[in-house]
């Protein structure tokens, strides 16, 4: 139908926006794929120059990543051969495997602080959607932009008085602090996008149950709820990449018990600085899921990220 | 719709409890429903910040918690204010706020006007340059440093390449000159692709019609381009530049993690500068006292900005 439009492009513009905008994706994508490539080089590969494109691939960054080494001499790696293929990665350094690496923990760390504030938020966000989708607050729009305002304050200066506040009340460099924390700055997000939806919704389904003997309540978790369910779960991703990311509550806050990947990804070091494939591994297995979610949200991408103001 | 089953269910309540469940009025629901998020809030953004203001007019130290606490009135403020460092360092966030929004606007209007041009494949590609804005910036910030290594990084060896200048004649992040460079490219790689799909919902919008009825009139395309797309758009692109505007005058992770400030002080945002007074020199009632002036800074500029916006929306 387009092509007899006289306002759609013509076939020369087409192919010239095309190779313009994949040139472009080309380019913004190099540094993905070379970290995805840099997490199978082996160190000496990974430094080589000129940067090398064709490489033997090794899994050396993942065992890295995973594991804490030590340097062994001859006689002993002789005396006690490697078990199995990931010792014999680590005994070509003359090296052996003395136990797992921090990762893991600071990965699941990512995951419980991650899950448990996306839950909460997107819990507490809903119902408060809900009221100001339906209800007559007094002074209503004072009090949405009060909730959107406390997304302006720069993290470091907030952080000042919530680590006072943190080392008084014991929650310093634990898990539930962290919650609370990530919970409180996504509820802006979460209330925002959240009454988007709902607005979307249309009220005589509410109206109509209502008259049929339903109670507000029910009406709610009834119709509403699963009306809303698509934005409720797109707003749940957006608060989960969030959490997920976050760097600069998480390194003044935590330190060992609580700490997420992001502040610990980067401390990741070898012999003579940066372990860059252990990173580049790291790295891998911390982006990969937020490319995954990134592709299911598309749809919703660009609400999310202005908070709602703009819808497609 | 099917209700026997609340209905039956309806009828066994004893009439007390339906009364107390039904009793609930919609005044009461909203309250109960908006009252946890508000009061977290206020636990969690407003204390803190009654918190801050106070100990802003204090010489209060986190690292001397015996020593005595004295009331120093607006001296923080004056300090502050006075300071030739804290200058240098709203220099810096100047720059690096004006180069990454006009190139991230630039980008950014560009593709998402080339985008529009519907060709084959153009919502992978989309996606695909929207994915390092979804990343972890400490992450991507941690690994650009490797990137911009000189003689092996990756952008050195590209740059190199493409000048024929040699690769290890230069450190993007080491040098003076270059490094406020440095972090205005990772900036703009990351959040271009953000002021790109702002533009994009813009661009939509536009219904074909008004550009049927300039056809008619005999528009020239360039002339369509500044009184159509330009003006239909600016909503949509000042809106952008809110956002970017407030996030890069808050920015911490990416630069800490490429270039931690340096070198010298020249990557040294107004965030880094206060994480350095607050957690580093730990002079507490000073940092909160810079807090503040960064937080009314913000605050100002965002409000006026929104008015701004405001009066082009409602041309």
């Amino acid at each position: 139908m387009s092509d007899f439009s006289v306002t759609a492009a013509s076939r020369p513009q087409k192919w010239i926006a095309g190779i313009l905008v994949i040139g472009y994706a080309l380019i913004t994508i190099l540094p993905l794929l070379w970290i995805i490539a840099t997490g199978f080089k082996s160190p000496s590969d990974a430094i080589a120059y000129p940067p090398k494109i064709v490489f033997e691939p090794t899994l050396e960054g993942y065992v890295n990543l995973f594991t804490t080494r030590t340097r062994q001499t001859a006689e002993f790696l002789a005396e006690n051969p490697p078990q199995t293929w990931y010792e014999a990665i680590v005994a070509k350094y003359d090296m052996t495997i003395v136990g797992p690496s921090r990762f893991g923990e600071r990965f699941m760390n990512s995951v419980i602080i991650g899950f448990g504030s996306t839950f909460l938020s997107v819990f507490l966000g809903t119902l408060a959607a809900y009221a100001f989708s339906r209800f007559r607050i007094p002074l209503k729009d004072d009090l949405m932009f009060f909730i959107l305002s406390t997304r302006m304050m720069p993290p470091i200066a907030v952080a000042i008085p919530i680590f006072l506040m943190f080392r008084s009340l014991g929650l310093s460099d634990t898990h539930a602090g962290m919650i609370m924390l990530y919970t409180a700055v996504n509820l802006s997000l979460s209330v925002w996008l959240l009454k988007g939806f709902i607005d979307e919704i249309p009220r005589e389904y509410e109206e109509a149950a209502l008259i049929d003997g339903y109670t507000r309540f029910q009406a709610f978790t009834k119709v509403v709820l699963p009306q809303a369910a698509t934005g409720i779960a797109s707003t749940a991703i957006f608060c989960l990449i969030f959490a997920w990311n976050e760097y600069a509550f998480a390194v003044l806050l935590t330190s060992g018990t609580a700490q997420t990947a992001p502040p610990f990804i980067p401390t990741i070091i070898g012999v003579g600085g940066q372990d860059w494939p252990a990173v580049a591994a790291g790295a891998t297995i911390f982006l990969l899921p937020v490319v995954v979610f990134t592709i299911l949200l598309r749809k919703h991408l660009l609400r999310g990220i202005t908070f709602g103001a703009v819808r497609k | 719709m099917s209700n026997s089953a609340i209905e039956r269910a309806a009828a066994a309540t004893p009439p007390g409890v339906a009364r107390k469940i039904r009793g609930l009025s919609d005044r009461a629901i909203a309250w109960i429903f908006v009252g946890p998020s508000i009061f977290l809030l206020l636990a969690v953004n407003i204390f803190p910040l009654i918190w801050t203001i106070r100990l802003s007019f204090t010489n209060y130290r986190v690292n001397r918690p015996n020593a005595e606490v004295q009331n120093v009135g607006l001296r923080n403020y004056e300090r502050i204010l006075t300071d030739t460092d804290i200058w240098e360092t709203m220099q810096a966030t100047a720059h690096f706020l004006f180069w990454t929004i006009a190139l991230q606007v630039l980008f950014g209007f560009a593709l998402a006007w080339l985008i529009n041009k519907k060709f084959r494949g153009d919502n992978f590609w989309t996606t695909v340059i929207v994915l390092p804005m979804m990343l972890s910036p400490a992450v991507v910030g941690n690994f650009w440093t490797f990137l911009y290594q000189p003689q092996i990084g990756l952008f050195n060896y590209v740059v190199g390449f493409l000048s024929g200048a040699d690769p290890s004649s230069f450190s993007m992040i080491g040098e003076v000159s270059l490094a406020p460079w440095a972090i205005v490219i990772v900036d703009t790689w990351m959040w271009t692709p953000f002021v790109m799909l702002i533009c994009l919902a813009g661009l939509r919008s536009i219904p074909t019609s008004i550009y049927e009825a300039a056809e008619c009139d005999r528009a020239s395309p360039w002339r369509q381009f500044w009184t159509i797309t330009v003006p239909m758009v600016l909503p949509f692109l000042m809106l952008a530049v809110l956002f970017r505007g407030i996030e890069n005058f808050k920015m911490f992770d990416l630069v800490v993690q490429l270039t931690g400030g340096g070198p010298g002080s020249t990557t040294e945002l107004t965030s880094i500068n206060l994480k350095r007074e607050a957690f580093e020199k730990w002079r507490t009632g000073y940092a909160s006292a810079y807090a503040i002036i960064l937080f009314v800074t913000v605050f100002g500029l965002a409000s006026i900005y929104v008015k701004a916006l405001n009066k082009v929306k409602e041309r």
